[in-house]
Formats: structure tokens, C-alpha cells, sequence
């Protein structure tokens, strides 16, 4: 056991009482109007918690933090809009080709631009995947222009009612989404060896190397299942949101703050992150005028960083002399 | 069996080992002893692929092993207990071991039933505490584990970065004993010890390291009556 773990459980029951006295006071003072916000907030708090992962998967493995990780976001709504809005293909099946493409590109941009760095200091690799993020939107406006699109929903617009506040149908199939992710990658480094070597590998490179396991792997398959979240997030938020060529920059700060609140390489960390900084942001956007509510990611950012750097569930960092 | 010719190793600007050259024969327990810094453990990360040489060759069986990948030398059947046991200390004892056969997992289809129960049966303890996370087992455990999990890849060759390193002399005495039932199946021991007099009375051949290079060679036996090392490393 390690000390900080009641600590920690602590804090994460005070972080989740804070987060549940805002929203009571929301529903109570402005009813099925705050539940609405609130909805709203779980959605775009389950893409920001998928952004999240993507950055917590690659950190874990790698110590990386992959700047480029809201570009995958961004190419998963152009990917759906190019296969199924121009390409008229059916949306289950641009849905999977749309994640299958772009976990490929992931892992090519792993061997193309961070394989060849592997002596490399982690600082030089951060550096080049912000200069990955420029070029990857640099390519998308060249591909796509600079108008938003927008994609068809999955099982039509009509909304469902929900105490008073209205639903739409995409937004379960985001919270469907979320749930099933989450549980493929907890159970991807809980139950496969492959999975397991990989936490060996972050947990200690010199003895997972001596047991066999290869740096070089673990960093192409991390990469790969950062891409498919990034990708998976973005083809089923592009109905409810348009999509943009230069929408990932935004997601990808957005899941960092997410990542970094609930504790950079943790999986249900980046899950609680995700959706306190949405239904955060969506209950400040109503309160507030709605400029703020970018304003909400950032400040949770610099309070986090400032008091508990490690983030909720994060472990602090090992102190090596 | 290994062979190491003319190995010399860096650290930035400072050489750490100067043209160590050693052998260790099949079925043999061949010891390296020597002073805190005189590279016994980075001649055993060299070996196993943790630290790259400047120069010379690591030959095993015949084939140049030097600077490979550590994930390949332990392909090869080379396994390296590092110094300080570096368990997985989050995982269980079981999850421990299972990444020992990681190497394995392709063949076998996985199975790695038979070395579980081979470890388990040389370390009962880690038989009651395999759920156990290692982060909670004793050092003496904890070296238990180490070595069980670098025995789960089926080396035939077994490096051991100074096991008896902060562990009581009774927990010493149990380690060493299984290290001479392993010699007695057959396996090549590679044991580098800060211990000197176990060691020697363990191994069949030893060497001892000052400063970075091989002072002194022999049987372990001859070593052991030698006044030299009597007087620095037996007090």
C-alpha cells in the first residue's frame, strides 16, 4: 500500500463532493435548465475523458505527452464526414474504418517521427509531437478547407425527454462509447500480457527489458490505441458538433487539463477528469456568458498544478537521487 | 559458454570497465567479486544489453551477443537479476512472474503452467503470497521473486546482480542453497558478490575486479587460500 492512497480517496471524495454541490445548486436553482447544462456537460465531458486517455495511455507507456493527441480527435470527425457524409458508406461501417484508419496513421506517425527519437531526451519527443499537431492541421485544412462539416447522427435527431431537460440520442451513443472504451483499455493493461508488459515497462523500463519487453513496442502500441480513442471520440461527437480542421487544438488542451486533474496515466483518472471539466464548463457557460466557459479548463489546469501536481488519482512522482 | 573479450564500458567520459576479459563454462558457477565501484555490476548490465560497450565482444555460444537489445540477449536464454531485485512492485507475485515468461508467450502457446509450478516448488513462500502485491513482500521475498521470475524465461545462462544484498544471513544462507540446486540441474551461474566468502564458496571459478579491470583469477577454491584476497575482501 502505498502512504498517499487515503489521501488520495480523501481528495477525490472532496473533489467529487464540490463538483455534486455545484450541480445540486444548479438543478435546484435553475431546474430542468441546469439539468440540461449538466447533460450536456457529461457529453462533452465523455470526449474530453477519451481525449484524456489517449494522453494517459502514451504518458504511462512513454512518459510522452503527445500534444498531437487532439488532432486524432479532429481527423476521427473529418475521417466520418470524407467516408460517410461524401462517401455516402453506411455509419457503422465509417465508424470502423474511421478508427481503423486513423490508428494506423498513429502508429505510422509513432515510426515515422518518434521511433528514430528513442535515444532522444522526452523533452526533444514533446516538442516534436507539437510540431506533429502543426502539421497534421496543416494537412487537414489542405484536405478538407477551412468550413466546418457536419456528419449525420447515428439513429436520427429526435430528441429523448429527460425530466424536463431534452436529450439526443448521439449523446448516449457517446456515453456508450466512453464506457465501452474504458473498459477495453482497463482491461488491455490488466489482463493481456502484452498489457501488463507495457505497465512493467513504465513502472520500471530496466527490469521490463530484462524480462523481454520492448520499449520500441510498447511506444508503437501505445500510440495506436491513443489514436483509435482520439479517433473513436471525434467520429461520435461530429453529429453533435460540427467538425473542424482546427478543432483539435482546443480538444487536445482540453483532455490534457481533463488528464492532468485526475492524474496524468491513470485511466479512471482521466475519466473523472473528463467529466468534472464538462459539466464544469457547461454549468459555467450558462451562468456565465458562454466565452468563459473555455476560461473553466485552463483555470482548473493552473489550480492543479499549482496545489496537487500528481492530479486526483495520480501517484507523485518517484523522488530518484 | 560466454565468453567476454577485451570489454570496456563508459559512463559519459568515465570508463568504468578497462578490457575485462572472463569466462563462464557450461554448467559452471563462475563468481565475480571485488569493491563497491569496481564495475561487477555494470560488466553484468553490459552482458545483458542495460549498458553499451565501447569496445570489445560478449560472445555467447558462439554467436556475437555485444550491444544487442536487452529484450533480444534474454530471447537468447540469458536472464539477469539486477541488483536490488527491481520487482514489479505494483503487480502480484503471480503478474511478477508471468511477465518473467514474457520471451515465452508465442511459444508454448503461452503456457507457462510447468516453470509457475518449478518456481513455486523452490519458493513455497511466493506459492502462499502470489496475490500478494510484490511492493509488500520482504526483501528476502522479494529476491525470491526476482530470481523466480528470471528463471520463468528458461535461461540457460543466469546472471545475479549481488542477491545477497541487505538481506539477513539466514535468508543469504536459503538464496545461495538454491542457487546450488539450480548449478546441480545444470545451469550456468554468472554471480556477481560483494560477499566474497560465499561466493567463493559457492562458485567454481572467481574473479576479482579493481577499479574497473580483472586483478586476479583462479579457482574459487585457490582464491578462497589466497593471501591477497584473504586480507582485502575476507577480513
Amino acid at each position: 500500500m502505498r502512504m498517499g492512497d487515503r489521501n488520495q480517496v480523501r481528495l477525490l471524495w472532496g473533489a467529487a463532493a464540490l463538483v455534486a454541490v455545484v450541480v445540486v445548486f444548479t438543478l435546484i436553482y435553475k431546474g430542468s435548465t441546469g439539468l440540461q447544462w449538466i447533460l450536456s456537460g457529461l457529453t462533452v465531458g465523455s470526449i474530453y475523458a477519451l481525449v484524456a486517455m489517449g494522453f494517459s495511455v502514451i504518458y504511462s507507456s512513454t512518459r510522452v505527452i503527445n500534444f498531437a493527441q487532439g488532432e486524432f480527435t479532429m481527423l476521427g470527425g473529418m475521417m466520418m464526414f470524407t467516408l460517410c457524409t461524401r462517401g455516402g458508406l453506411p455509419l457503422w461501417l465509417g465508424f470502423l474504418l474511421t478508427v481503423g484508419i486513423v490508428t494506423l496513421l498513429g502508429a505510422g506517425f509513432e515510426r515515422a517521427a518518434i521511433h528514430p527519437l528513442k535515444d532522444q531526451s522526452v523533452i526533444t519527443v514533446i516538442i516534436v509531437t507539437i510540431g506533429l499537431a502543426i502539421f497534421i492541421r496543416a494537412l487537414a485544412k489542405w484536405i478538407w478547407g477551412t468550413d466546418p462539416v457536419k456528419v449525420a447522427s447515428f439513429t436520427g435527431d429526435k430528441p429523448l425527454r429527460f425530466f424536463g431537460a431534452s436529450i439526443v440520442p448521439q449523446s448516449l451513443w457517446v456515453f456508450g462509447l466512453t464506457l465501452i472504451a474504458v473498459v477495453l483499455v482497463f482491461a488491455f493493461f490488466n489482463r493481456t500480457l502484452l498489457g501488463k508488459g507495457m505497465r512493467a515497462a513504465a513502472d520500471n523500463p530496466d527490469a521490463a527489458s530484462l524480462v523481454g519487453v520492448s520499449a520500441s513496442t510498447s511506444s508503437l502500441v501505445a500510440w495506436s490505441i491513443a489514436a483509435a480513442v482520439g479517433a473513436a471520440a471525434g467520429a461520435v461527437i461530429a453529429p453533435i458538433n460540427f467538425a473542424a480542421y482546427d478543432a483539435g487544438a482546443m480538444l487536445g488542451l482540453k483532455g490534457f487539463s481533463a488528464a492532468v486533474l485526475g492524474g496524468l496515466g491513470s485511466a479512471p483518472g482521466a475519466v473523472v477528469g473528463g467529466l468534472m471539466l464538462g459539466v464544469l464548463e457547461m454549468i459555467t457557460a450558462g451562468f456565465a456568458p458562454s466565452g468563459y466557459k473555455d476560461a473553466v479548463a485552463f483555470l482548473i489546469l493552473i489550480l492543479v498544478l499549482l496545489i496537487r501536481p500528481q492530479g486526483l488519482l495520480g501517484k507523485p512522482a518517484d523522488v530518484k537521487v | 559458454m560466454l565468453r567476454v573479450e577485451k570489454l570496456s564500458t563508459f559512463y559519459g567520459n568515465i570508463q568504468a570497465l578497462r578490457d575485462i576479459t572472463i569466462r563462464a563454462r557450461r554448467g559452471s558457477i563462475t563468481t565475480i567479486i571485488g569493491a563497491n565501484g569496481a564495475g561487477k555490476s555494470t560488466l553484468l548490465r553490459t552482458i545483458a544489453g542495460l549498458n553499451k560497450a565501447r569496445h570489445g565482444l560478449v560472445i555467447y555460444d558462439d554467436h556475437d551477443i555485444t550491444n544487442l537489445k536487452p529484450n533480444k540477449i534474454v530471447r537468447d536464454g540469458i536472464s539477469l537479476v539486477p541488483q536490488g531485485r527491481q520487482v514489479f512492485s505494483d503487480m502480484t507475485v503471480m503478474e511478477n512472474l508471468q511477465l518473467g515468461a514474457y520471451v515465452r508467450r508465442f511459444s508454448d502457446r503461452g503456457d507457462n503452467a510447468q516453470e509457475l509450478e518449478m518456481v513455486y516448488e523452490m519458493f513455497p513462500v511466493l506459492s502462499e503470497r502470489k496475490k500478494q502485491t510484490a511492493g509488500t513482500l520482504s526483501g528476502g521475498e522479494q529476491q525470491m521473486l526476482a530470481v523466480g521470475r528470471a528463471l520463468m524465461s528458461r535461461p540457460r545462462l543466469l546472471l545475479l546482480d549481488e542477491p545477497s544484498m541487505g538481506l539477513a544471513p539466514k535468508v543469504i544462507q536459503s538464496i545461495f542453497k538454491t542457487l546450488n540446486a539450480l548449478h546441480e540441474q545444470g545451469l550456468t551461474i554468472l554471480l556477481v558478490e560483494q560477499d566474497a566468502k560465499i561466493a567463493l564458496e559457492t562458485a567454481d571459478y572467481g574473479y576479482v575486479m579493481k577499479t574497473g579491470k580483472v586483478a586476479l583469477e583462479g579457482q574459487a577454491g585457490e582464491l578462497l587460500e589466497n593471501d591477497e584476497v584473504k586480507r582485502i575482501y575476507l577480513g
